[in-house]
């Protein structure tokens, strides 16, 4: 079948011709059929700064992503520096001394970003102690330190994800960590059970905890039409406060305590260091890596995942074909609330050991910041996630060690989200159709109309 | 204003789209481009609106020489284009989206808003548009929106109308008032230019005709000239519009349908009370103007949409509440109305859309796990036997165009083992080699006798197809006619006379 017959003149010519640039503007030669769906249908916009601004959205999402980043970290620069009082100082006195304006300006900056480096990737002054006789562990801490950051971030990642790409928005990652922490810890403290068996059924729990959360939303989404959106940031409140309560009652609370904090779980529930004792990076990576694994399988070899696309990219289609839009609904989160089940795990039995009222931390909204930018597909969450990871791990080291505090880490993740979904949001708000076949990360942002 | 191409001709990589193409188009004239889907047609008025820059040739304005960089050129130079899809935004008003890129104002920059719907009410009633000024273009049905577009280009002052396939989005009624606006703008002095693969709108409409095949004019023709003789330069070769087919030789009762009652989502009967069967190795042409039931009868039939009362027996068992899964496996084949939205998921694959309601059967699944050398075989062989011009079988469907789109789907139906063949507008926007192509193929599953059931609003479809037609209008079939009846007569039916209620 190689050899196929040759296309009408002019069919798929549009499409492939290197000459159209700007696919809002130019319609494909093949689309005087009315049903061509290719066919883009964004307003006329001839300026060339725009059209080259489209192309790079609907063409390359790695390009948009590449540049999104840059411009995070150069925005944060600049914050970086601006907010120094020393350089503001310098910057005062201007025109006395400009070159001591810029340079103090790019020190601090610099300065910052190198820490940040050194607390999240590798330590140069590590290095060259561990060559005189210093510890080979302390080399490897800071990547530890980003691993450990990035786990929960790479599971309620991938939660989100899933429920996208079924056409789901899961805002609700917040509220089924809590479900996981809640059933983990308590069958970390309050179960004894063999050494091995204890950590599996943590985990399992955990699982459940998230899964049942999600299942709530997806079952109100299904049986009753309410919007998952609505519903899962309702849930999030409930949790938020359910947990605040368990944790002030004899069931949860460590026993002499008066704050809202449970007993220690036990030694066997801990999810086990993967390189040794010196470095927090324990199993629970491995977990993730895993579930990357497992939710590309998923998505891309299984019927299940199938399901999930199909009704996700065109419900009304897979409604026609004889799928069940609602049960895959129900599924889709409460499988989504179970890989957020699971980022509560790596958090109570990897890093925390107890729980308080706040380590569920921002997990549950940064996954869906990790989603956009991994395009909601789980390899792009895994490096979305690590560089995430990174930039809170290094983030720590540069508070500590410079005068920066760890906020600017956030204002750097917010611009490099903003910068990628903005033009999506953009559409999205003025309902402009999508290009069909563009990012997944447009339609990302078209669940707001749900 | 006179427009002139001279010569004008567009390559893409080894496609030549456009080969030395000459066109002049007078004031006042209608000019239809006749022509199958990529035959050059929406290429060549890209390059008359600037959105594609020829590689020869030269584009004349009143004898002048014009370069047209982009479509603000064009709109400068007075043409004006009413693309397919229209370029609206729909959460704006018509007076919003009318003066969207040609924004007027007043002092400090106010928007001229009063001007805009003045405006706006102004070219309405002088062209009979019957447009609200203030309506929002979301709430507005499809006809009206492409009403919209044209008063956009009337506002921009366009002499020159570019209209690319303006009908294909209409329902017969709504191409009526389009014709009639446009008449009225030719009145006005204006030049239109009517794209279409249709032949008999061409003809109805146009004072010239100018047939393109495969990137060049192959004639000008004046619309007096016959269906036969058009579609011939069309193809390059003599197509029957009627496929021709052996009488039926019915056999049992596949589809047994009574009493039937759907309910729409204003809670209105839109089917009301409908008894018919449906044998195998007979088609039954169900026609009528749209809008009298058929896609809520088709939808309920489908499982889509519940009865409200009746019952539907397949072979006999009764299937009235089963799920469309369970439809799908008792050998139920459905080719919906609407194919982009229903048939197809645009984003996936032509391989994965071919095996969309099979997914999670072997052999395309072991367990839960997708076989893909399965789904790929398959696909490959049904490209191959229903000839789905595709660049390769992981090519996303939607880049297809809307003939191949309609041919993986009925590959994909037909390519079951089916007892009905449910097809709702089989051919809506195919050009004259796909829809015999399509009808060809749906005799071939009569033929094999499978029970088919055609809904169509083209009765040049239904008399081509049907072995029995029966007539729709207002949720109620209004009687059942032999494929010899004459059109008059149908034309009745549908219009809601000479009633005679019960099936014969």
């Amino acid at each position: 079948m190689s050899e196929q017959p040759p296309p009408p003149p002019d069919d798929p010519a549009g499409a492939s011709d290197p000459a159209v640039t700007d696919p809002a503007v130019t319609e494909p030669a093949g689309a005087s059929d009315p049903a061509v769906t290719s066919d883009p249908a964004g307003p006329t916009r001839p300026e060339l700064g725009q059209m080259l601004l489209q192309s790079i959205v609907e063409g390359n999402s790695v390009v948009v992503t590449t540049l999104a980043i840059a411009t995070g970290i150069v925005i944060g620069g600049l914050l970086i520096a601006f907010t120094d009082p020393v350089v503001l100082h310098a910057w005062s006195t201007f025109f006395a001394a400009p070159g001591n304006a810029i340079a103090q300006a790019w020190d601090t900056a610099s300065g910052a970003y190198a820490a940040m480096f050194d607390g999240s990737i590798f330590n140069p002054h590590a290095v060259a102690a561990a060559f005189h006789g210093g510890s080979v562990s302390a080399v490897f801490n800071p990547l530890s330190e980003t691993a450990v950051n990035a786990t929960p971030l790479i599971l309620a990642g991938l939660s989100v994800a899933v429920a996208f790409r079924a056409g789901l928005f899961n805002i609700g990652g917040q509220s089924q960590i809590i479900g996981g922490l809640l059933v983990a810890t308590w069958l970390g403290f309050g179960v004894s059970l063999p050494p091995v068996i204890h950590v599996v059924v943590c985990v399992i729990g955990a699982f459940a905890g998230g899964a049942a959360l999600g299942w709530v939303a997806g079952v109100l989404k299904a049986r009753t039409g309410a919007h998952e959106v609505i519903v899962t940031i309702m849930l999030n409140y409930v949790m938020q406060y359910f947990l605040a309560w368990i944790l002030g009652t004899k069931a949860m609370q460590r026993p002499g305590r008066t704050d809202l904090i449970s007993p220690v779980i036990a030694g066997d529930a801990h999810l086990p260091l993967i390189a040794g004792s010196q470095l927090r990076i324990n199993a629970s990576f491995l977990l993730a890596l895993a579930a990357v694994a497992g939710v590309w399988w998923l998505l891309n070899r299984s019927t299940i995942g199938f399901e999930f696309r199909s009704v996700g990219a065109n419900a009304s289609a897979a409604r026609s074909a004889g799928m069940s839009v609602p049960r895959t609904w129900i599924l889709a989160m409460l499988i989504a609330g179970g890989l957020a089940g699971l980022a509560a795990s790596a958090v109570v039995q990897g890093t925390d050991f107890t729980l308080t009222f706040q380590s569920y931390g921002t997990y549950g909204i940064d996954a869906i910041t990790v989603a956009l930018l991994g395009r909601a597909r789980p390899l792009g969450v895994l490096l979305a996630a690590l560089l995430f990871g990174a930039l809170h791990a290094g983030g720590i080291l540069m508070q500590a060690s410079t005068s920066t505090p760890l906020t600017i880490v956030t204002v750097i993740q917010s611009v490099i989200v903003l910068f990628v979904a903005a033009p999506i949001l953009i559409r999205a708000m003025f309902r402009l159709r999508e290009v069909r076949g563009g990012g997944t990360g447009e339609a990302l942002a078209k669940g707001w109309n749900g | 204003m006179r427009l002139e191409l001279r010569g004008i001709t567009k390559r893409y990589g080894a496609l030549v789209a456009n080969d030395h193409i000459d066109l002049t188009i007078a004031p006042g004239q209608i000019h239809g481009l006749l022509g199958e889907n990529g035959a050059g047609k929406t290429t060549l008025m890209n390059v008359l609106y600037g959105l594609t820059q020829p590689d020869e040739g030269e584009i004349l304005i009143d004898g002048r020489p014009t370069t047209l960089h982009s479509p603000k050129d064009a709109i400068k130079a007075g043409i004006g284009m009413v693309h397919q899809h229209f370029m609206l935004v729909p959460v704006f008003t018509v007076a919003e989206n009318v003066t969207l890129g040609a924004e007027r104002t007043r002092v400090l920059g106010l928007l001229d808003r009063r001007g805009m719907r003045r405006e706006v009410r102004e070219l309405s009633e002088r062209y009979g548009l019957h447009i609200n000024p203030d309506a929002y273009v979301e709430d507005l049905p499809v006809g009206v929106q492409q009403r919209v577009e044209i008063v956009k280009a009337l506002v921009r002052e366009a002499s020159v109308l570019i209209l690319d396939e303006p009908t294909s989005v209409l329902t017969p009624g709504e191409t009526e008032e389009l014709f009639t606006i446009m008449r009225q703008l030719r009145e006005g002095g204006r030049s239109i230019v009517f794209i279409s693969h249709k032949l008999k709108e061409v003809q109805a409409i146009a004072d010239t005709i100018t047939v393109i095949r495969r990137g060049q004019v192959v004639g000008e023709r004046s619309p007096t000239a016959t269906d036969a003789e058009l579609a011939a330069a069309m193809v390059g070769r003599a197509v029957q519009l009627q496929v021709s087919k052996s009488p039926a030789e019915p056999g049992d009762v596949v589809l047994d349908v009574h009493d039937l009652k759907v309910v729409d989502e204003h809670g209105r009967a839109a089917v009301d009370g409908v008894t018919f069967q449906v044998r195998s190795g007979e088609i039954l042409g169900i026609a009528g103007v749209q809008g009298n039931g058929q896609t809520e009868l088709c939808e309920a039939l489908m499982g889509l949409r519940p009865a409200a009362a009746g019952s539907v027996k397949l072979t006999g068992r009764e299937i009235t509440a089963d799920s469309p899964r369970q439809r799908l496996r008792a050998g139920i084949g459905y080719i919906p109305e609407d194919r982009q939205e229903d048939g197809l998921v645009a984003e996936f694959s032509v391989a994965d859309n071919l095996i969309l309601d099979v997914f999670d059967r072997p052999p395309y699944a072991r367990g839960v796990a997708l076989n893909l050398d399965a789904i790929r075989e398959t696909a490959l062989r049904r490209v191959e036997q229903f000839d789905v011009r595709t660049t390769s079988t992981s090519t996303a469907v939607g880049t297809l165009s809307g003939g191949n789109q309609q041919k993986v789907i009925l590959a994909r139906e037909i390519g079951r083992d089916l007892r009905l063949l449910l097809a709702s507008q089989p051919t809506r926007g195919l050009d004259v080699g796909s829809i015999e192509f399509v009808h060809r193929r749906i005799i071939e599953q009569r033929d094999e006798g499978v029970a088919v059931l055609i809904i169509s609003a083209e009765l040049d479809e239904i008399y081509a197809l049907a072995d029995r037609i029966a007539v729709m209008y207002e949720g109620r079939i209004t009687g059942f006619r032999p494929p010899t009846v004459p059109v008059e007569e149908l034309g009745l039916l549908m219009a809601g006379g000479a009633a005679d209620g019960e099936p014969t």
